[in-house]
């Protein structure tokens, strides 16, 4: 019998997603995924100055904060042949690193935590046991006894007067909740420490770019200026202060992320280590350079494609390239002139809204048309995933280290073989295995950012080509990063030194996207099928893999012009 | 704002039930929860004081900058605000309900709350059409306005609730609208930024608790504890001003000294926030100390004050200051002039804000 359920709003996430999946004898037969909200703020951007918008476009999201900031000044300085400061490059990448840090933890505790982690069964652990199983798992100081009593006291308190806040109505109790109660209670205290923590990593933002979320990003380079012999700039006390961030964050991703992920791995691994693979390509721009922006060899993350789950081979990508990425809108609310069929790179698309829905308040979407504001990318007309694991499975590839021997590590301790990295849990475990990576790097960067200020270059910017006056007539640009979410790209057309056209494509475009033109499924939607679901309900399983992605969609549905004439530039590259 | 939500256990007393009752009662929830006998005092003692205020955070056309920020909060945690002080029955961020669940939580308490919970509201309202955003397949406008007719009082958080952000700058495509444009009937609090100071963010929040009102605000509805001063007034760097030492551009020698930002397009001198004073992200830094002017990001329509980077652009708001960095220029007496004309322009501005806010 076929049964359809729907979850909108689908919370624990950034922005508006609507699933909608029908199931056949307690399995997904099919998944419709639907962004459902837009604001425009490619549009907004045209006519401004180019130096502005990395304001603007920062606002495109404000989890995945400075990401699209960053991206935006690269765009222009790729536009104008600008080369950022050896010293401001490796500050962009400690912005990038805190970046993900904050972000992957918040995303593991406080986003997907709820999806593996019963609350309620924390109220039954035994504390002394709690103690014992979390000493033996790491050498965070905090795991006495007397510390999980109290966590619990605080839990049984709060769940008894009654007004249970953000635990109110969850799937506690659903029989897909496999963890022991002291393991859910270990989990609890830690979501709770992590929400401390997460305040402190990001203070590496505040010094450099001015506060966070939104810090301040310039282009050709950074605003901050480094001064050791100053105190009204960033000088030797600020840096120690930086690095002392550093360090503590990484303590407590080896000592509390990394020993909790395993903990839940290695109990759902035989499950959730063959569900949810989804589309079985993979992409990612590569970032953190060590070198210039654009020598991509020197990035510690590698630029590449791997298609069909292949990894003895890495396909290169060139998101300049109108025969590799286009977009379709066959599903999305949106019409081209040459019709839904086409496909357009996104510096010759169009942007026509057309919304074909339902008025709303609406139960259901019109599937079998149009049901997203999300476009359809696509590499070489086939589907990508983005993220994490794209990132992993790129640099597994091309055996770029440390990541391949931290993947068999990791591998090797959950007893599992590289096939499970393609699943809802592998997706989770790969956030994990990068952030632990990343927060080796920082500390790398942050000395190599020492070693530069020794030899006397503190150099935050590249200003010779700050003034209009002396930028070409017309110029274009691409900037690439990769966002925690996954493979990000901005379009810039300069053209009277203002802004004449401005597109991004963005991590959950890839992911959350509609099917194409041809009816081939995206990441989300093709990660669902065959998905059990115990209760039609309850659907904690959708929750599980969706969340596995990241999903952010205020980044994702950001395209359409109003006047519904927005025609882009065929000729731009 | 007179609390009028009785305990669970004043609730007991009022409908009959003996304290004897009520005890038996918490050991059995006691037992339920799978707590030793020792936790019976604790869910005796929950159920005894005062509930926490019920809160509604709705998720409109926005970021979630305003969410992350609140989550920075130092003082109090926000582990304190969440677990001991508000009850978040509501935000789409956190909150472990997902699809219909989620709902049911947010019609609950508007059923069982009227008239006391407090709305809290992230992001803009679009007019132009109701598709540009919805929820559980409801359109913002009628998510908002159900659910503000029967809260207390509605904070709209940000510079998206406030006046409508980005996504209502030039051309405004999805006419995005903030909060108080739409809702007329109910007090609305707006804590201004892109996004507003985490600290900011729990200082009114705990002001409406601990003081049972609504905190004194400016002629734009913003509260005074926060938004009275200027970014230039309470500048670190503002001796710099005063002595017309200015940075020329971004990272020269005036800048590696920490000089006035005022030419690199400052918008201090007609921003109200408390940056310069609470600071950022438990007062590490703000955007001036860190080397970039101040954008403005408080204000209504600041994206459209833009270029950010030109030192006196020809906006409108802007007035009198234009001719301050002129005046910086000239040492001596002439600094008191610049600081009486500045006083002057509080005022002027000010007036003109009032009267915008009246017009609306």
């Amino acid at each position: 019998m076929k049964e359809r359920i729907v979850v909108d709003p689908v919370t624990r996430i950034e922005g508006h997603l609507r699933i909608e999946a029908e199931t056949e004898n307690g399995r997904i037969s099919n998944a419709f995924s639907s962004g459902t909200m837009v604001r425009g703020i490619e549009t907004i951007v045209k006519g401004r100055d180019p130096r502005d918008v990395w304001a603007f476009v920062g606002r495109v999201c404000g989890v995945c904060t400075s990401t699209h900031s960053l991206c935006s000044v690269r765009a222009v300085e790729n536009a104008l042949g600008i080369i950022v400061p050896p010293s401001a490059e490796l500050v962009r990448n400690l912005m990038i690193a805190t970046l993900y840090m904050h972000d992957h933890v918040v995303h593991f505790y406080h986003l997907h935590a709820f999806d593996w982690v019963d609350v309620v069964s924390a109220l039954k652990a035994d504390t002394s046991a709690a103690a014992r199983m979390a000493q033996d798992m790491s050498a965070w100081p905090k795991s006495s006894q007397g510390y999980f009593a109290a966590i619990q006291a605080r839990i049984s308190r709060f769940v008894a007067s009654g007004q249970l806040g953000i635990f109110a109505n969850g799937y506690w109790g659903h029989p897909a909740y496999k963890l022991s109660p002291e393991q859910n209670l270990i989990a609890v205290a830690h979501y709770l420490e992590a929400l401390e923590w997460q305040k402190e990593v990001v203070k590496v933002h505040t010094v450099f770019g001015g506060k966070n979320p939104h810090p301040n990003f310039v282009v050709g380079g950074m605003p901050c200026s480094i001064n050791l012999h100053e105190p009204n700039a960033i000088n030797t006390e600020r840096l120690a202060f930086v690095r002392q961030r550093l360090e503590e964050a990484r303590t407590f991703i080896d000592q509390v992320y990394l020993p909790d992920l395993m903990m839940i791995a290695g109990v759902y691994r035989d499950e959730w280590g063959r569900l949810g693979g989804g589309v079985s390509n993979y992409l990612s721009y590569g970032d953190f350079p060590m070198a210039e922006y654009g020598e991509t060899d020197s990035y510690l993350m590698p630029r590449g494609i791997v298609l069909e789950r292949n990894l003895s081979l890495v396909h290169p990508v060139d998101a300049r390239s109108p025969s590799e990425i286009r977009e379709y809108i066959r599903h999305s609310w949106y019409s081209y002139d040459g019709g839904d069929r086409e496909g357009l790179h996104p510096l010759s698309g169009q942007t026509n809204l057309n919304y074909t829905g339902p008025e709303p308040p609406y139960t259901h979407l019109n599937v079998e048309d149009k049901y997203s504001w999300i476009k359809t990318p696509r590499w070489k007309d086939m589907p990508m995933e983005v993220g994490p694991l794209a990132r992993l499975v790129v640099a597994y590839a091309a055996r770029k280290e440390p990541q391949k021997s931290f993947i068999d590590d990791t591998l090797k301790k959950l007893d599992l073989p590289a096939e499970a990295l393609f699943s809802t849990l592998g997706r989770t475990a790969a956030r994990g295995i990068e952030t632990a990576l990343v927060a080796n790097w920082a500390l790398e960067v942050f000395d190599k950012l020492m070693e530069n200020l020794r030899y006397g270059d503190s150099r935050m910017v590249n200003h010779t080509l700050w003034s209009p006056n002396l930028w070409p007539d017309r110029a274009e640009g691409v900037g690439l990063s990769e966002a925690p979410r996954g493979a990000l790209a901005h379009f810039m057309v300069i053209e009277d030194r203002q802004v004449e056209n401005y597109q991004m494509v963005v991590p959950t475009t890839w992911n959350a996207s509609p099917r194409d033109a041809v009816g081939v499924l995206s990441a989300f939607e093709s990660a669902l099928i065959g998905t059990p679901v115990h209760d039609a309900n309850q659907p904690l399983e959708i929750l599980r893999t969706i969340h596995s992605y990241d999903p952010c969609l205020a980044c994702a549905v950001h395209l359409w012009d109003e006047s519904g004439s927005y025609v882009h530039r065929a000729d731009t590259f | 704002m007179k609390e009028k939500r009785p305990s669970f256990y004043e609730e007991c007393i009022n409908k009959g039930v003996s304290r004897r009752d009520f005890l038996k009662f918490c050991t059995a929830m006691t037992a339920l929860l799978g707590l030793d006998p020792g936790g019976v005092a604790q869910v005796v003692n929950a159920l005894e004081t005062k509930p926490r205020m019920p809160v509604i955070w709705l998720h409109l056309q926005e970021c979630t900058c305003c969410s992350e920020s609140f989550i920075r909060s130092s003082h109090p945690v926000v582990a304190t605000l969440l677990f001991d002080r508000i009850s978040l029955d509501y935000t789409e961020t956190l909150m472990a309900a997902a699809g219909h669940q989620a709902e049911e939580l947010m019609a609950e308490t508007m059923r069982n709350h009227r008239g006391e919970y407090l709305l809290m509201v992230e992001g803009s309202i679009p007019m132009k059409n109701p598709a540009y955003c919805c929820i559980g397949g409801r359109s913002a406008r009628q998510v908002v306005e159900e659910a503000a007719a029967g809260a207390r009082a509605i904070i709209a958080w940000g510079n998206c609730a406030s006046a409508g952000c980005v996504q209502a700058a030039d051309p405004n495509p999805t006419g995005a609208m903030p909060v108080h444009r739409i809702i007329r009937s109910k007090p609305v609090i707006n804590v201004q930024g892109c996004p507003p100071i985490a600290e900011v963010m729990a200082g009114v929040i705990v002001h409406m608790l601990t003081f049972e009102g609504i905190p004194q605000l400016d002629g734009l509805g913003r509260p005074k504890a926060f938004y009275s001063r200027r970014v230039h007034d309470t500048c670190y760097r503002r001796a710099n001003f005063d002595a017309g030492l200015f940075v020329e551009s971004f990272d020269d020698d005036n800048a590696r000294k920490g000089y006035c930002l005022y030419k690199m397009g400052c918008k201090g001198p007609n921003t109200y926030n408390a940056c310069g004073i609470i600071r950022w992200n438990e007062g590490v830094s703000y955007p001036i100390q860190s080397g970039h002017p101040c954008i403005g990001c408080s204000e209504a329509g600041f994206w459209d004050n833009s270029p950010f980077y030109k030192h006196n652009p020809g906006v409108k708001g802007f007035g009198i200051e234009a001719t301050a960095d002129q005046v910086g220029l000239v040492i001596g007496g002439v600094t008191l002039a610049g600081i009486a004309a500045h006083a002057v322009a509080t005022n002027i501005r000010k007036k003109q804000m009032i009267e915008n806010k009246t017009e609306e």
